[in-house]
């Protein structure tokens, strides 16, 4: 019963996605290995609720993101998304995105919105912020008539801008207006995805906490899920419902928040939110400083990715992949030692 | 009315906002160098182009009796020491050399031979379509011994002057009509190479690359040979235009795709691309404008090798023929040293040549200071 709630409640899931970047060398162009970006990825996001993406740089947190909204083209996996936009009476109905064809992709593509990291390149610097904003209704075949000023209007007012800027160009706003613009884009077709790539990491402190918010504000008002990619651990917690934990195109553990970030289970996980500063000066911290460099996806380590760095690590783990299990009901690790070890949360 | 005031304080003042090409021009109106390359090359256009008719005193064939005459010299003041307000000439005496056994003219002060303005002259079509004979200025037109030669008359005793501003016609307009062929096969081929990449951008790099390596006057034999020697002087003309870009787009090629392919990263192009964009709509809507400042740079500064490669074929006997006049075909006039040692006014259309690219750097280089196309913006 549970269980069947739980699943209709689903809006996207995405099952081994993988998406490898292929090495050419020399002057025939041939390949020589893959970079393995992102490497059997399982998630899904419920209606309503974000989905924290988090890992280092470098670990496949972007290229997800991008592969679910299809700008980049799977090597293998499915993405289940539950759209409303291709049954003519508008009833929801599961779809893989990797089977529709070009023009049912941009039929579905009303419903998923992107919003990018950073401020200035994310905007066309020669578009007006009414361009710009109306782009995606142009991009739809809504025309630029009186109502799609109107939804302009709207959005900005939403976001907190000033609509009567809408003619003015992108490079006389602050970095965190011109997220705003950015943020009014992704709202423009009414969606019900927005994946948010690291949607504040390029602000300042002060504009990240205004930003968040109205985030969270959007998306109590328009109901839309978010699949929230950040390396920031503290802002992750700040807005996420369930985190998901990657490390070299690797999801190795999902949980809730109070639940990951309390008790996690894999080592990464304690390594990173050993990292999230404490607002507490007497506060003895024990940060776990982690050897090396994350691995190199190109050339990834035998057994567990995580091994050569981790600190628990046993003959096991070099030799053998660790399954991605659901150790506790909603809380998916992969490691060998996952139980037995007693990590530190914040 | 007093309820309102507060409301209407709060409406914003009217929004001044600068879009691009506005800062462009802001930029660009404080560079004095390029704004006189901007009047030079538009006062050029406009003299040589547009109205040729009106600002040369003779038609292009209009033939005198004085052949290899030399230049004549404005004079106000004549020999008695009057000065006169309307500016005179003086006229010509042939006279036989008998060192050299050849024809010169001396000054001959006793005949005196006015300037006039907005003189009846020869009739024309003006822009090919209205009936005109009102030229800028001319000699007496009630006289019909009187002749103003300024830069002298070449071998057929036609007025240099004259057949320098028709010349001038073709000569500018190749540079343009051919640059901006040139933009467009380089534009668009540049930009389909850089956004699909793969075996389209390998076959048309290799092509570039092979355009690059060529020699170019070979090239233009080959090209130029293949023009059927019985097709009329205009297509000609159109032919060695669509040479001309064909041999040059390359270079405009490879920058355009490198634009793109830097471009094509841009986050405001993946937004795009998420909602579903189409490839034409990413092409024109996003990356072609974003390097079209770069490019309107390269092809200004493009346009005077366009120019003097015009010259030189025309020179080389390649290019435009005879009855078609630039100057490339008038220097073709001075191609031996006689001409050179004893009618040297037959190379004034070097100077014009020098100062047209001289102008369309200066305009170009300011251009590219405006645009800032290696800047951040």
């Amino acid at each position: 019963m549970a269980e069947q709630e739980r699943r209709d409640n689903i809006l996207l899931e995405v099952r081994g996605l993988k998406k490898y970047f292929p090495i050419q060398r020399g002057l025939l162009r041939r390949t020589v290995g893959y970079v393995r970006a992102v490497d059997d990825v399982s998630l899904y996001v419920r209606e309503g609720e974000t989905l924290g993406l988090v890992g280092e740089s470098g670990c496949g947190k972007t290229t997800t993101g991008r592969c679910i909204i299809r700008l980049y083209e799977p090597t293998a996996g499915q993405i289940h998304f539950k759209t409303t936009a291709l049954s003519p009476n508008g009833d929801p109905q599961m779809v893989d995105l990797l089977s529709l064809d070009k023009e049912r992709m941009k039929t579905v593509r009303r419903e998923m919105a992107m919003i990018f990291q950073d401020p200035i390149n994310s905007l066309n610097p020669r578009m007006t912020v009414f361009d710009i904003i109306a782009e995606p209704m142009e991009i739809h075949g809504m025309g630029r008539g009186p109502e799609v000023e109107e939804t302009v209007v709207r959005l900005l007012e939403h976001v907190g801008l000033r609509p009567e800027h809408m003619l003015r160009y992108p490079h006389e706003f602050s970095g965190g207006q011109r997220q705003r613009i950015g943020i009014a884009r992704a709202l423009a077709l009414n969606p019900r995805l927005v994946i948010c790539d690291e949607p504040v990491s390029a602000l300042d402190v002060s504009i990240q906490a205004q930003t968040l918010n109205l985030l969270l504000d959007l998306q109590k008002d328009f109901g839309l899920s978010y699949i929230f990619i950040a390396h920031d651990l503290s802002v992750v917690q700040h807005v996420s419902d369930r985190v998901a934990v990657m490390y070299v195109g690797k999801v190795v553990e999902v949980a809730d928040v109070e639940h990951l970030y309390s008790r996690p289970l894999h080592p990464y996980t304690e390594a990173l939110l050993s990292a999230v500063p404490k607002p507490d000066p007497l506060y003895k911290s024990e940060r776990i400083l982690m050897q090396g460099d994350v691995a190199d996806p190109a050339n990834p380590p035998s057994g567990c990715y995580f091994h050569p760095r981790c600190r628990y690590a046993q003959p096991i783990c070099e030799r053998e992949a660790p399954e991605f299990r659901e150790l506790e009901p909603d809380h998916w690790v992969a490691c060998h030692r996952a139980g037995e070890l007693h990590l530190k949360g914040v | 009315m007093t309820a309102n005031e507060p409301n209407e304080a709060k409406q914003p003042k009217k929004q001044i906002s600068q879009s691009y090409w506005n800062l462009v021009w802001w930029r660009f109106k404080k560079n004095k160098l390029a704004i006189a390359g901007a009047i030079i090359v538009l006062s050029f256009y406009f003299v040589c182009a547009l109205f040729a008719e009106f600002f040369a005193p003779y038609l292009l064939e209009h033939k005198s009796d004085y052949l290899e005459a030399r230049p004549q010299w404005i004079h106000f003041v004549d020999p008695e020491g009057h000065f006169h307000l309307r500016p005179f000439v003086y006229g010509l005496e042939k006279k036989i050399d008998p060192m050299l056994r050849k024809r010169t003219y001396i000054v001959d002060t006793s005949k005196r031979y006015s300037i006039y303005f907005f003189v009846h002259g020869e009739p024309y079509k003006l822009f090919g379509l209205i009936p005109m004979d009102i030229h800028l200025f001319g000699p007496d037109p009630k006289d019909p011994e009187a002749y103003v030669f300024l830069f002298g008359t070449d071998r057929l005793g036609r007025d240099m002057f004259s057949r320098i501003i028709y010349g001038g016609r073709l000569s500018l307009l190749i540079g343009l009509l051919g640059q901006i062929m040139t933009i467009f096969l380089g534009t668009v081929l540049g930009a389909i190479s850089g956004y699909y990449g793969g075996a389209v951008d390998m076959f048309v790099q290799r092509v570039t690359e092979f355009l690059a390596a060529f020699p170019d006057i070979p090239l233009f034999m080959a090209l130029a040979a293949i023009i059927p020697p019985q097709w009329s002087p205009i297509w000609v003309y159109f032919m060695l235009t669509l040479i001309l870009a064909i041999v040059r787009w390359g270079g405009l090629a490879r920058q355009v795709r490198g634009m793109v392919l830097s471009l094509r990263e841009r986050e405001y192009v993946l937004a795009a691309l998420s909602f579903g964009a189409s490839d034409r709509r990413v092409l024109f809507r996003h990356l072609i404008p974003g390097a079209m400042s770069h490019i309107i740079v390269i092809a200004t500064l493009a346009i005077p090798s366009m120019i003097l490669a015009e010259t030189a074929l025309s020179w080389l006997g390649l290019g435009l023929r005879p009855p078609l006049t630039s100057w490339g075909v008038l220097l073709q006039e001075v191609s031996n040293v006689r001409a050179i040692r004893f009618a040297p006014w037959l190379l004034t259309p070097v100077p014009f040549v020098i100062t047209t690219v001289l102008a369309y750097n200066m305009l170009g280089d300011g251009l590219r200071d405006a645009l800032d196309p290696y800047g951040s913006r």
